[in-house]
């Protein structure tokens, strides 16, 4: 496989994943604001954080309320990260694709495409949000099946699921971000019952709340929940798990030892982590360094297989100034076309 | 409501359909006692369907535009088809595989001893002035002899139902992923059609086309490495691109993907390394192919590729050079090449031409113009051309300083009142005119696609077919008639 083609199938994969997993943090969020008490009501800005497109945000003069913060992550098309945007990047590099991806495949994504830009009033509106978002996530999971059910496991699929997990993986830690954003405050007793709603909210953002269940048998907890979506090894949403598939995949490339090396730290670091025991302000810093572990992966899987940047399309580089709690945009590096 | 058929007009025109009484042709009636069936509301949800089906489906080609760059547009396609009967068909199919024959031993003639010079049948100075005629392809001799791999030629029906060969397209010609796609959605939106008509499939043309391919290796022992080499997703004909190496199972690369090594063989980046290549069927023009040998500005091409071809370690496809014949003043003498290299009478008529680099043809249309259409002899996709009937006085005047200032540049021909079909516009039916472009595969054996594809002016008495031009498409039938 053509080293070009291959950094646009582990893109299309990436964004498609980015697309879901917005459609889920908007949905979480909302689902959390309602939940809560009226006067612990954080806010949507937290998700412009998260997302890590602030200083974007800030410079197009948007306000912190709901609308604006709703539209800014899934209509606006100047915000990379926005939903439109990852669609249309997806879009865009699998219309490089068609020669690599089944055609049902790219007859699918094009008709989701139309979909969406069709019903986006529908996504401003409150009363049917959720349904939009819905739809999309379930969409983006019709593909994952189409993908997973038409495709050989040859090179395009190994890179798909490459960048599908490296993308998940980093999505659910920003989406364990929102919690400790948003925390209610720690000597609060009376709001106990408030707790453990928003970790079960935030298990369903995951679609993990069943899967909890089963592999938990206890009841929902800070630190149960925060063991399962970071650490285990059976739920396909959980960072370890996705790491665990981007070795596992890895292995089927040439020349990937470097990489693995990579992996295997952000594994280790995973293992030897005890998010249960964090305070807020711990478990955010730890969810900032699986960041750049990730980073670190993605870096190597970029210099093994793609290639050579132009000296000219290096733009927006993660910046890794962690002190000041600003998040790292998300990757928005679109690959040369 | 049922189509009224004594109100579709296409008198002075030869209809493909309809014949001039106003009654179905042979070929076309159960098409049309179909359509009649359907009524025209009904029609009309095939059309949107079939509009759909191609936006779902993504066959797209790409307009550039002045302000926006390019836009990619869904593919015009007007459901009603083009029908021809396989009795008439194969008689065309063996008249261009007889011209294709004549241009391929041209275009080695040229490059080798110029007999054809020497002789007296082609004048020196047609080839001395030739923009495409390639001095660095002197002396090589690609696999087979064969240069022009792939030809589209495009095919005109006049007034009197004569099939003319208006020009062949010998550089990179485009389209036929269109005729694919055309029967494809067709086939969906009228499938009670072929279930009671023989007509002849044409999804065969990438395995043919693979084949042609393979057999241009200059390593025979192992299984080929073919790409298709793209100028990139900007391109025109990007969709085409794709859609045949998809169809063929081969990469499609873009010249930043290829490379010359010291060995002078071509090798592709991939995820493994570097990859050798054996063929390229390449979609750029010869100006762009290697910056070392031709445009050096060109990012588009390989630097060193032309030293790989010339050394036999890889194939191109079309040749570097072929583009020589591609030229409408050397089209003129095509009659005269079948005669001269394969002692043959041509079976397919050109359309009768005016060389305006002759001082005496040149007065001619000189005195002619308001009847002619004069022609660019390297132009493409319907610019550049005068149509002298239609043009005012002041155009003309322009035209004829063009002229007299650069002669060889031009060739000058009656207007074609192209034939007409019945084709859905605002719905109902009326006549459109239409031309056709069946491609030629030349290889150890001749190939001809099963019909082309028919390009139609949606403009109501527009001669324009191109797609950039506001052109639409047909679907092709071939019949047979006999089943």
């Amino acid at each position: 496989m053509l080293s070009r083609v291959a950094e646009n199938v582990y893109w299309l994969a990436r964004y498609l994943e980015r697309a879901e997993n917005t459609a889920r943090l908007v949905n979480v969020n909302a689902n959390l604001l309602l939940d809560l008490p009226p006067e612990y009501r954080p806010g949507w800005l937290a998700l412009i954080d998260i997302t890590g497109s602030r200083e974007l945000f800030d410079a197009r003069e948007k306000r912190a309320e709901e609308r604006d913060v709703v539209h800014f992550l899934i209509a606006d098309l100047d915000n990379p990260g926005s939903i439109l945007s990852a669609v249309r990047s997806a879009r865009e590099n699998a219309r490089i694709l068609r020669d690599v991806l089944p055609n049902e495949v790219w007859e699918h994504m094009n008709e989701l495409f139309m979909e969406i830009k069709e019903k986006l009033p529908a996504a401003l509106s409150k009363r049917t949000r959720f349904h939009f978002l819905q739809r999309i996530i379930r969409g983006m999971q019709t593909l994952t099946g189409e993908l997973e059910g038409t495709m050989s496991r040859n090179d395009a699929f190994t890179l798909l699921m490459l960048g599908r997990n490296l993308e998940r993986a980093d999505m659910t830690s920003r989406i364990i971000d929102v919690r400790s954003a948003q925390l209610l405050p720690e000597d609060a007793p009376e709001f106990g019952a408030f707790e453990t709603i928003q970790w079960l909210n935030l298990l369903k953002s995951l679609s993990g709340y069943q899967m909890y269940r089963l592999s938990q048998r206890t009841r929902v907890s800070r630190s149960a929940v925060l063991e399962f979506v970071l650490r285990d090894l059976q739920f396909p949403r959980a960072c370890q798990f996705c790491l665990k598939e981007v070795e596992h995949f890895l292995r089927a490339l040439p020349r990937s030892a470097g990489v693995l090396g990579s992996v295997g730290g952000a594994r280790s670091f995973l293992d030897n982590a005890t998010p249960a025991t964090l305070d807020q302000a711990g478990l955010h810093e730890l969810i900032d360094r699986l960041q750049l572990h990730i980073i670190v992966v993605h870096d190597g899987i970029a210099q093994t297989y793609f290639p050579p940047r132009a000296a000219a399309s290096g733009q927006s580089q993660v910046q890794f100034s962690s002190e000041e709690r600003q998040k790292r945009p998300l990757f928005a590096d679109v690959p040369s076309i | 409501m049922s189509i009224d058929w004594t109100s579709y007009c296409a008198s002075g025109l030869h209809d493909e359909l309809i014949g001039p009484g106003g009654g179905a042709r042979v070929a076309g009636r159960a098409l049309i006692r179909h359509l009649s069936e359907l009524g025209s509301e009904e029609l009309g949800v095939r059309q949107q369907a079939a509009e759909l089906a191609i936006k779902v489906m993504g066959v797209t080609f790409t307009v550039y535009h002045e302000q926006d760059g390019s836009i990619d547009r869904a593919w015009p396609l007007d459901i009603i088809p083009r029908i021809i009967t396989s009795r008439e068909w194969n008689r065309i199919a063996a008249g261009l595989k007889q011209r294709v024959a004549a241009l391929n031993h041209f275009i080695n003639d040229v490059y080798h001893a110029q007999r054809i010079v020497k002789d007296g049948v082609f004048p020196h100075h047609v080839i001395a002035s030739s923009k495409n005629f390639r001095p660095n392809c002197v002396g090589i001799s690609p696999p087979q002899g064969c240069w022009a791999h792939i030809c589209g030629s495009d095919l005109v029906r006049d007034k009197d139902g004569t099939v003319y060969v208006l020009e062949d397209n010998l550089r990179v010609p485009s389209g036929v992923s269109y005729m694919i796609e055309n029967r494809q959605v067709v086939k969906r939106v009228l499938p009670e059609l072929f279930e009671n008509t023989a007509i002849l499939p044409v999804d065969d043309y990438p395995s043919q086309l693979h084949e042609m391919l393979v057999a241009l290796s200059p390593r025979c022992e192992r299984l080929p490495e073919v790409v298709v080499l793209t100028p990139g997703i900007y391109n025109s004909a990007y969709f085409e691109h794709s859609y045949l190496a998809r169809q063929m199972g081969c990469e499609l690369v873009e010249g930043r993907d290829l490379a010359v090594h010291d060995d002078d063989c071509v090798y592709m980046q991939t995820i493994h390394g570097w990859t050798r290549v054996d063929v390229i069927y390449r979609r750029i023009d010869d100006d762009f192919l290697d910056p070392e040998s031709f445009r050096a500005d060109s990012t588009l091409g390989v630097p060193g590729l032309m030293r790989a071809w010339a050394k036999g370690n890889v194939a191109l496809a079309n040749a570097p050079g072929a583009g020589v014949a591609d030229d409408k003043l050397v089209y003129t003498y095509v009659p005269d090449m079948i005669r001269y290299y394969l002692d043959e009478d041509p079976i397919l008529p050109n359309v009768p031409s005016w060389r305006c680099a002759e001082p005496e043809q040149l007065e001619h249309v000189l005195h002619h113009l308001d009847s002619l259409v004069v022609k660019p002899v390297d132009g493409s996709g319907g610019y550049g051309m005068l149509m002298g009937p239609t043009a005012s006085q002041r155009e003309r005047n322009q035209f004829a300083t063009q002229l007299k200032a650069a002669p060889r540049n031009f060739i000058a021909q009656p207007v074609i009142t192209l034939s007409t079909v019945p084709t859905f516009v605002d719905d109902r039916i009326e006549p459109r005119h239409v031309d056709l472009r069946p491609f030629i595969l030349s290889g150890p054996k001749t190939y001809v696609t099963t019909g082309g594809l028919t390009r139609v002016a949606l403009r109501e008495g527009s001669l324009v077919v191109n797609s950039s031009q506001g052109g639409g498409s047909k679907d092709t039938w071939i019949v047979d008639m006999e089943a």
